[in-house]
């Protein structure tokens, strides 16, 4: 019984291997990167850009067609377009950075729906809208794995500049060369994992493999060098639950995977060690001094 | 500790720095020289702490220059008056002090044992030794400030740029932090700190800069803090003047020059 839930389907079929790795390789990355956008403040952000990338994804769609290279090219662009964009708004501008990036995020995903509706039938739309982690084929395995695989380098690579800018931007600004580079090279992070997302799980749900996990994690430690793999931990085990309750009860995939994570953030909030519901209401004896 | 050592003379040259075309420093000339102890005084809007930043090298300048003797931009280790630092961020105060290293470290080197020892001395000349481990979150207002004083201290820059350092700070950290100065100026350091409270001025500044966007006095402390340069800087208008037409001085001053008085 357990092996015939648990084990079974991945043996038993490719796409379901393929689903694995690809969903895996999403959230041992965008996890990682969810728990920064948390500590700088801007879980919403990443709602934004995703939304902003499916103009671009859309755009991609009306010359090739459903072709990968295109797509993802399209949705590189528009979502660094409008992260560069609202940053720029809001420097520049009297707006603050929160209000020009609803702004951008709202009128580019009307866009996208506009051109994808303008040629495609409904059944693309739902494509773009929650992708198709089971219908993943070598190119789209790849640019996952390639993607998740730069992510992490870089984050090893620009991890004490990555914890400085988000604690302290000023003094990173002010006394080294990467101050003003790390927040792009962060957003930048954030659209390539996004636009990686759209094609396994879609626009709307590939920033909740990278939210639900890091909150999750966020409520279990406070020690960053924790919270980061226990991230990346909480994703991968999200996406083979979601995946197998998809298997079970034939649930679209992406909404699974999500639905998955949705109930670890909902036991974390109860039973989470650091700043969980029960901690808070029943503290532990004060300390004598 | 050598960073005393290399302190340039600073020179502003017709500084004027500010925000959207409007001066908040308005055609600013003087020497801040080697090891000097200056106070930067004024009633707010005066431009203070923008003269800081554009010291720090966070604001260019819209006209003039600063002239740091061929030093790098990065000479100057800078205490901002409002820090953005987020205290819920899980960083302890061994880990936060130790940011000061960033300049000689990098971003990938380890701490070696001569920073370790740094952080460990930097930790300790504040009084936070037993604070180590504790995050940022659980600090009150006056262990925050000498937290950022520690991590002054581990960045070592021959310049040491201070905005408002001792508001919300009791007696005692006060006489602490000034003890501190002090020893920074006698390993040859160039401080610079924008101050309200005009008997610490008197107590650990020779040289105080009396600013009301244009400069009032510049010289000797004692002669700064007369009645009439006070009231003379309290009389400057904080409100721009939404007609202001821009400004010719510099080529009045080119005229000038030319013309035989």
């Amino acid at each position: 019984m357990f092996i015939e839930v648990f084990v079974t389907p991945f043996a038993d079929y490719e796409f379901m291997r393929r689903a694995l790795v690809g969903s895996l390789a999403l959230a041992l990355s965008g996890a990682p990167l969810g728990v920064f956008l948390i500590l700088r403040r801007m879980s919403l952000a990443g709602d934004a850009l995703s939304h902003a990338i499916l103009p671009g994804a859309a755009v991609g769609y009306l010359v090739a067609g459903l072709s990968l290279p295109a797509m993802t090219l399209g949705g590189l662009v528009a979502g660094l377009v409008v992260a560069l964009a609202a940053g720029a708004a809001s420097r520049f501008t009297a707006q603050r950075e929160d209000a020009s990036l609803a702004a951008f995020y709202l009128v580019s995903l009307a866009l996208g729906v506009t051109l994808v509706s303008l040629r495609g039938s409904n059944v693309d739309l739902l494509h773009v809208l929650f992708g198709s982690v089971v219908g993943l084929d070598d190119a789209a395995l790849l640019m996952l794995v390639g993607v998740s695989t730069l992510t992490l380098i870089l984050m090893a690579l620009f991890y004490r500049a990555l914890v400085m800018d988000t604690l302290d931007p000023l003094f990173l600004r002010q006394t080294s060369a990467f101050g003003e580079f790390t927040p792009f090279l962060f957003l930048a992070l954030v659209v390539l994992n996004l636009v990686a997302g759209f094609q396994a799980l879609g626009t709307l749900m590939a920033v909740g493999v990278m939210m639900l996990p890091a909150a999750a994690a966020r409520l279990w430690t406070r020690d960053l060098a924790v919270a980061l793999p226990l991230a990346a931990a909480i994703g991968a085990l999200c996406c083979y639950g979601g995946l197998v309750f998809s298997n079970e009860t034939s649930a679209p995939t992406g909404p699974a995977i999500i639905l998955a994570a949705g109930v670890v953030y909902l036991v974390s909030m109860i039973f989470g060690r650091a700043g969980g519901l029960l901690r808070l209401k029943r503290p532990r004896r004060h300390l004598e001094g | 500790m050598n960073g005393g050592a290399r302190a340039p003379a600073i020179r502003l040259v017709n500084l004027t720095l500010g925000y959207d075309r409007r001066p908040a420093v308005h055609h600013l000339d003087g020497e801040i020289a080697p090891g000097e102890g200056l106070a930067v005084c004024g009633p707010n809007g005066a431009g203070k702490s923008t003269l800081l930043k554009g010291l720090a090298g966070l604001l260019a300048p819209l006209g003039g220059a600063i002239d740091f003797g061929g030093a790098s931009r990065r000479a100057a280790a800078y205490l901002p008056q409002v820090v953005e630092i987020d205290r819920a961020f899980p960083i302890d105060v061994r880990d936060f002090v130790a940011m000061g290293a960033l300049a000689r470290i990098g971003l990938w080197a380890a701490l070696n044992g001569a920073e370790r020892a740094r952080v460990a001395a930097a930790i300790e000349t504040v009084g936070l030794v037993g604070f180590e481990s504790r995050t940022l979150e659980t600090l009150s207002g006056g262990q925050m400030q000498r937290a950022l004083f520690a991590r002054l201290i581990v960045q070592d820059r021959p310049i040491v740029l201070l905005d408002e350092p001792f508001g919300a700070i009791d007696e005692a950290t006060i006489d602490d932090l000034l003890a501190l100065i002090a020893r920074w100026r006698a390993e040859g350091r160039t401080v610079i700190a924008v101050l309200h409270e005009l008997d610490i001025v008197r107590r650990a500044f020779p040289q105080t800069l009396l600013l009301a966007r244009e400069c009032i006095f510049w010289g000797d402390t004692r002669d700064a803090l007369c009645q009439k340069n006070l009231v003379q800087a309290r009389a400057m208008s904080e409100a721009f003047d939404e007609r202001a037409r821009e400004c010719l001085r510099d080529e009045f001053d080119a005229k000038d020059k030319l013309h035989v008085h």
